[in-house]
């Protein structure tokens, strides 16, 4: 556990002397004893600064200003900002989002939060057809510079109607940016990025992440840290096999990946950060320099994020494939309580293990198995 | 069968029940502005009716400069309705064609009562609000058409015309979607302290859409300056709105908001509705107005619009309400113009409206490489793919 976060710190500062933001001076030194950050302290930061400079920028959503936010992301803001700029909003997510947007096309930048991004489906027509469209039918008259954040896939219990990944939903659709942190890092850089994008991003977060720490530079806990969108990052470099992987599966990859080490499979794990627009030119070298592929994501398989990755390999690195591309996703089931069901429902570190060690092993067939 | 023709019967008598013989407004004495125009006192056809709120006087300020503009302007938008039609049957425009004839009064008449800096949102039967928000006949022609000199340089179509610099903000597909846009409007303007309204209309269809109700609880709440438009041409889609809203009295439908039923046919009740309700929403947040109008055209193009009504009803309000032939008999009988002038105004709107279809044809459609621009604004370089993404793909800039 503390080689994987020795090696996090590593590749921490690493990036950080590759990113430079514009405009901002870098450190004269870094802190070697990194700082660690959880999640949600560093979505409040990213939140905190955007707001500090920009005052176009307001947040909506339920239970984020008394409350301080249902998983208190927004922990102090009302205090700071005033209900002018932290709005809590009644029960709707249809009327509320529409006047996000609404105001967003008058020249506002509103953050609006989904509790979470099951209940985006009472709004997303105002997602589709009113933000994400509007700037191409409008031939480029009417922008939306707007933020559509929140939990997204399962927590841990809380049934079907709760655990689903839009991931694959939202990243269809053109006019669309869709993100998705894992680590503190990617969340303060993503989300500023987000915030300061003229076009609308759904940003996808991840409850379970919300309580973890990660270590952080003293570049990205600058208010100016901004990551690119539509780059991927590449977590842990590797030989054998690359896997690809979005939000808490990053960790989980990582997991595996340290598994496999130990058996002599080198796995390259690449943190997608930007599921539209997708990395294709990261995945690809990457996997031209692998030969291999697992693809791993929460959210239902079927036309899901993998599918459209294990596409992009065949169109342009096929000859590169030494083996058929493995897909790691959750169950085709809807999301059952009981501790047991759930677990299969949603990936294991096992079940990146064992598809790697297939993309790896590929003359073990199934038949020799049956 | 029987009911059907019943039913139709009952909607068409309310229409007529409205005693619009007296046509021939109480005529005041002229009273000189301090500009040296007449200034017109005119009586509307009827008194507003109030819900939660004292309605405005009936007695509508005006000149003969501001009628015989009215008279232009909805001369404009009916011809370019009418031509529209015949764009559409000769295949020029594709799709979806809402038109407003009819209903031109709430458009002018709004517009009377305001100014380019407050806001207008609809949905798609936007063709007239876009006209009198500044957009040029060229353009809507040929936005209808797919031509790069449309107002969405042919990428949007007809129910997607903009103009934002005089806040013009669509041209909306999605039933209802627009009254939470359009309160999100307000939500700015107040945000930024502008002092400025936003209208957001919607059709008697989509004021039983939920949305609406959501909107409006949170515009109520947070003193949005909103006011909502429902330009009630008493049939959603084909649907009468008795067969449709267990309460038709849209005007009250806000319960806590309150609401005003105007006459939508009378230019002049239009804006004084308007002007008064935009005064109310800049203290007091949310009113509601609803515009009784009528539409000529079915729906859309593909529906006759005779099915579900009569002929009868259709040329019954064509001859007692029209909104121009009202603006048309005050006038003459105000002798601001004779008849046959007023007649000449038409020839020469029917040959602008000509001259604009002419050069709307002239303008090319889109570059194919068109295709890929505006997904984004900021786009990154980020590769998009046509049918064939090894054949057509793009860059976004």
């Amino acid at each position: 556990m503390l080689g994987v976060v020795r090696r996090k710190l590593g590749f921490g500062l690493l990036s950080a002397t590759r990113v430079l933001p514009a405009g901002s001076v870098l450190p004269k030194k870094y802190s070697t004893a990194a700082k660690e950050i959880t999640v949600r302290e560093a979505l409040n930061t990213a939140l905190d600064e955007e707001m500090s400079a920009d005052p176009k920028v307001f947040l909506m959503g339920e239970e984020v200003g008394e409350y301080q936010g249902a998983y208190k992301i927004s922990k102090g803001l009302l205090e700071k900002y005033g209900p002018d700029r932290v709005l809590d909003t009644p029960i709707t997510e249809a009327g509320f989002t529409g006047i996000g947007v609404g105001a967003a096309y008058y020249g506002l930048r509103p953050v609006v939060e989904f509790m979470t991004f099951n209940f985006s489906m009472q709004a997303i027509d105002h997602i589709i057809n009113s933000a994400a469209k509007s700037n191409y039918m409008s031939a480029g008259q009417i922008s939306v510079p707007i933020v559509f954040r929140g939990p997204n896939g399962a927590a841990a219990g809380v049934g079907a109607q709760h655990s689903q990944c839009y991931a694959a939903w939202y990243a269809h659709v053109p006019g669309l940016k869709v993100l998705s942190p894992y680590s503190s890092e990617d969340a303060r850089g993503l989300l500023k990025a987000a915030i300061r994008d003229p076009d609308p991003v759904v940003f996808l977060e991840n409850e379970l992440l919300y309580g973890e720490s990660f270590p952080v530079s003293a570049e990205v806990l600058d208010s100016s840290f901004c990551l690119p969108i539509g780059k991927a990052k590449i977590e842990r470099e590797g030989k054998h096999v690359t896997v690809t992987a979005f939000s808490k599966m990053v960790g989980y990859a990582l997991q595996a990946a340290e598994i496999l080490s130990k058996e002599g499979i080198s796995a390259e794990v690449i943190n997608l950060r930007s599921i539209r627009p997708l990395d294709r030119a990261t995945i690809n070298a990457s996997v031209r320099k692998t030969n291999r592929l697992v693809t791993v994501e929460e959210g239902f398989p079927q036309h899901g994020v993998g599918a459209e990755i294990c596409m992009s390999v065949m169109e342009e690195s096929f000859e590169y494939l030494d083996a058929p591309v493995e897909r790691i996703a959750g169950a085709d089931v809807p999301m059952p309580y009981a501790a047991n069901l759930e677990r299969m429902a949603v990936p294991q570190v096992d079940d990146i293990v064992r598809a790697a060690k297939r993309a790896c092993y590929r003359s073990v067939s199934m038949a020799a198995a049956a | 069968m029987a009911a059907a023709a019943a039913a139709a019967r009952r909607v068409s008598c309310s229409l007529l029940r409205r005693d619009h013989r007296h046509l021939l407004p109480l005529l005041r004495p002229f009273a000189s502005s301090a500009g040296g125009q007449p200034q017109l006192t005119v009586e509307t056809s009827v008194p507003f009716t109030g819900h939660k709120i004292d309605p405005p006087s009936r007695s509508v300020d005006t000149n003969p400069s501001e009628l015989l503009s009215f008279f232009r302007e909805m001369s404009l938008m009916r011809r370019m309705e009418i031509a529209a039609d015949s764009l559409y049957k000769s295949k020029l425009i594709r799709g979806f064609c809402h038109l407003y004839d009819g209903q031109e009064a709430v458009a002018i008449g709004l517009e009377a009562s305001i100014t380019k800096k407050d806001a207008i949102i609809t949905a798609y039967r936007d063709h007239c609000i876009y006209l009198a928000r500044g957009g040029s006949l060229v353009e809507s022609f040929a936005e209808l058409m797919g031509r790069r000199a449309g107002c969405s340089k042919g990428k949007g179509g007809s129910m997607h015309f903009y103009k934002k610099e005089s806040g013009f903000f669509g041209g909306h597909g999605i039933v209802g979607a627009q009254v939470p846009l359009g309160c999100g409007l307000a939500f700015a303007q107040r945000y930024l302290k502008e002092g400025t309204v936003t209208f957001a209309l919607y059709g008697d269809g989509a004021a039983n859409q939920g949305q609406l109700f959501e909107a409006l609880n949170i515009s109520a709440l947070w003193d949005l300056p909103v006011i909502l438009v429902c330009e009630n041409n008493h049939y959603g889609m084909g649907t009468a709105e008795w067969r449709a809203a267990k309460s038709p009295a849209y005007y009250k439908r806000g319960d806590y908001v309150p609401g005003l039923k105007v006459d939508g046919m009378d230019v002049l009740a239009v804006k004084q509705a308007c002007k008064f309700a935009k005064e109310y929403a800049l203290q007091n947040g949310p009113i509601i107005l609803e515009m009784d109008t009528y539409r000529y055209h079915g729906h859309s193009m593909s529906d006759p619009g005779s099915t579900y009504r009569t002929r009868d009803e259709i040329t019954g309000v064509r001859q007692e309400r029209d909104p121009i032939e009202r603006v048309r008999k005050l006038i003459v009988s105000y002798e601001l113009a004779t008849a046959s002038e007023l007649k000449d105004f038409e020839k020469e709107v029917r040959k602008e409206v000509d001259e604009a279809i002419a050069q709307a044809k002239e303008s090319p459609m889109p570059d194919p490489s068109e295709l890929f621009t505006n997904v984004y604004v900021k786009g990154f370089g980020v590769e998009a793919f046509g049918a064939d993404r090894k054949e057509v793909k793009a860059v976004l800039p």
